[in-house]
């Protein structure tokens, strides 16, 4: 449990029919830490994210996570070790209420879900618990909403809220302020800050100033490798990192989109 | 560090909200059930029968469908199973309990279902739908070719039996209750299942799979257990209709077969509990007043432009366009 690191890759690699997306990748994520995985469109950052949590099958490498190898977990075990993942574009259940959406997720823990010949009134038992979350994420006004019916903003906040329903050691976040509007943005950073409290996030973030505001560790992702890797001082100072991600060195980090 | 907070509006109007539907629905279930009761007085027990053992087949077919966003083509397969095995039973050896006939061919569907699902389960959409139409054509073959079943001419004079051994299943009101009895307790499970915890994890996968699977879901076994209890019903919706008609054919086992509970389904609404049921009854009386008119055979071709039409039109079905337009106006 008191590893340094919670999440570390060695050599990871996926190829899709010789093209390399993810290459060579040695990720070290550090235990409390909110870690921003960043480069251009097309780097690679979705693809590391579907190999640590399995959607995708990794070439070769390792995934080891508190010092133990998942490498071979599927999707569903490596979730309930206490890895949650959010999804590029927002993963809620659409046609659920925003109770309900929260529900599901803690339902895992009551060991009923496959309990078919019960009513699921049996689940109003967790009705405060959701409730508390979907305040903590400033939704509850919405709990009886359906949840097409919300705002994309909203959607997203919901979503984080599912996934601090379980209580995840890591959560990786997929551009969670991706199509936001201002003052979504902050409200999301505040949200990610306060979920950060006893946890470690790894999250992609085109957004520089909220990686700038959030971040304590930055690696930079380009054509799948890691480009180079440290606090956002020192990879915003980084000549190549200027080039890479922004296409011209002379445009500088700061407020870029 | 969250702090429940007890007493709230919002779960509390989640609570009452979920009461008044259900009170709602008993009370349309209700109804219906008087209904039924006394329909037998009134059209003829065989024809009502026949929309009894289809509704229910394509009540299990639609807890696939509806709730799990899964699409079999292969549902024929346990359809003819429960006939052929109940068939085989009642037939072969004389003065075979009914009700164990019954049982064992539902169980030996849920088997067969069993076997599809591992097969078949983990793959999606259309490809789910193809190995569930190539394992049923395995079965429709086996069936075709085994002698017990009677190849092309089926079984016929399968005798009724009595029920616990005293109930004539031969008078047809009896009969008629015993069918009624067995798809109220077949419609009655896929209502428990659809409102239960578990209930919620499939709604959970068919909305969005991914999700369901990052929040630590096993999705492939949840699948799993509605296809076997899917594959278990429609066999006992074919094992009874076996035993109502004391016939048990290669129809059955057809692709056609396969695809008319998807059109039963689609048709009366999909995703809906009652659906089905309105649509096997649409499907089999529209059926059954073709084949005594003079477009006797373009019955396919009339429920073909009939299944279009609903397609292009009515998209939810029967039910599903109905509870829309109740939604619209009276909430
Ligand atoms: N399943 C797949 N099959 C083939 N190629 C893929 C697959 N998934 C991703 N790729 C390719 O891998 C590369 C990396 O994609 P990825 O989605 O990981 O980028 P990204 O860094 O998340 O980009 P963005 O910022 O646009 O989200 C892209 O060139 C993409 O086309
Ligand atoms: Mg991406």
């Amino acid at each position: 449990m008191s590893s340094e690191f919670v999440l570390e890759t060695r050599n990871l690699v996926k190829e899709f029919k010789g093209f390399t997306a993810v290459d060579n990748v040695d990720l070290k994520v550090r235990r409390g830490h909110i870690h921003a995985l960043i480069g251009p469109n097309g780097a690679g950052k979705t693809t590391v994210f579907n190999l640590l949590t399995k959607f995708l099958i990794p070439t070769r490498g390792q995934i080891l996570f508190n010092d133990q190898d998942i490498t071979s977990l599927k999707s569903a075990a490596i979730a309930r070790m206490g890895i949650i993942r959010s999804f590029q574009i927002s993963a809620v259940f659409p046609h659920m209420t925003a109770l309900e959406n929260v529900r599901v997720a803690l339902q895992r823990f009551e060991g009923s879900s496959f309990h078919f010949w019960k009513s699921e009134k049996s689940l109003n038992k967790l009705n405060d618990k959701a409730y508390a979350l979907l305040e903590s994420v400033g939704l509850q006004e919405f709990a009886n909403t359906v949840t097409v019916e919300l705002s994309y903003g909203r959607k997203r906040a919901l979503e984080l809220a599912t996934t601090l329903a379980m209580e995840p050691e890591l959560v990786l976040l997929d551009e969670p302020t991706q199509g936001m509007g201002h003052e979504d943005v902050d409200r999301v950073v505040e949200l990610i800050r306060k979920a950060a409290e006893g946890r470690t996030i790894l999250m992609v973030e085109h957004n520089l100033s909220v990686v700038s505001k959030l971040c304590d560790r930055i690696t930079v992702l380009t054509r799948g490798a890691v480009l180079t890797e440290g606090n956002y001082q020192e990879v915003s100072q980084n000549p190549v990192v200027k080039e890479a991600y922004m296409g011209s060195e002379a445009t500088t980090l700061e407020g870029a989109h | 560090m969250m702090t429940p907070i007890s007493e709230n509006t919002a779960t509390k109007r989640y609570v009452e909200n979920a009461l008044r539907s259900e009170r709602r629905h008993f009370k349309i279930y209700a109804v219906l059930l008087l209904l039924a009761l006394v329909a037998p007085f009134v059209v003829y027990p065989v024809f009502l029968m026949k929309i009894l053992c289809f509704a229910l087949f394509a009540v299990a077919f639609n807890l696939l469908l509806g709730y799990v966003g899964l699409l079999s083509f292969g549902h024929a397969a346990f359809l003819a199973t429960g006939g052929y095995t109940t068939g085989y039973l009642l037939s072969t050896y004389s003065g075979f309990s009914t009700e164990l006939a019954i049982l064992l061919a539902t169980a030996a569907s849920t088997l067969l279902g069993l076997l599809f699902g591992v097969l078949a389960i983990r793959r999606q959409g259309i490809y789910f739908a193809m190995i569930t139409l190539a394992l049923a054509q395995l079965v429709f073959f086996f069936y075709l070719q085994s002698p017990f079943t009677g190849g092309e001419d089926g079984m016929h004079g399968i005798p009724r039996g009595a029920l616990l051994g005293f109930i004539d299943l031969q008078n047809n009101l009896m009969m008629y209750y015993f069918v009624l009895a067995v798809f109220v307790f077949g419609f009655g499970l896929v209502r428990r299942i659809v409102h239960s915890p578990y209930g919620q994890i499939l709604k959970a996968i068919k909305e969005n799979e991914p999700r369901a699977t990052s929040l630590g879901y096993n999705v492939d076994q949840y699948k799993l257990v509605a296809f076997v209890v899917s594959a278990g019903l429609a066999g006992l919706a074919g094992s009874v209709k076996t035993i109502v008609f004391q016939l048990a054919s290669l129809n059955d086992a057809h692709w056609h077969m396969s695809g008319e509970v998807v059109l039963m389904t689609l048709l009366g609404g999909v995703g809906t509990l009652l659906g089905p049921v309105i649509g096997a009854a649409f499907v089999v009386s529209l059926e059954h007043q073709l084949a005594q008119s003079a477009l006797g055979n373009w019955v396919n071709v009339i429920l073909g432009i009939i299944f279009i039409v609903c397609v292009l039109t009515f998209r939810a079905g029967i039910v599903g366009e109905f509870q829309k337009f109740f939604k619209k106006n009276f909430r």
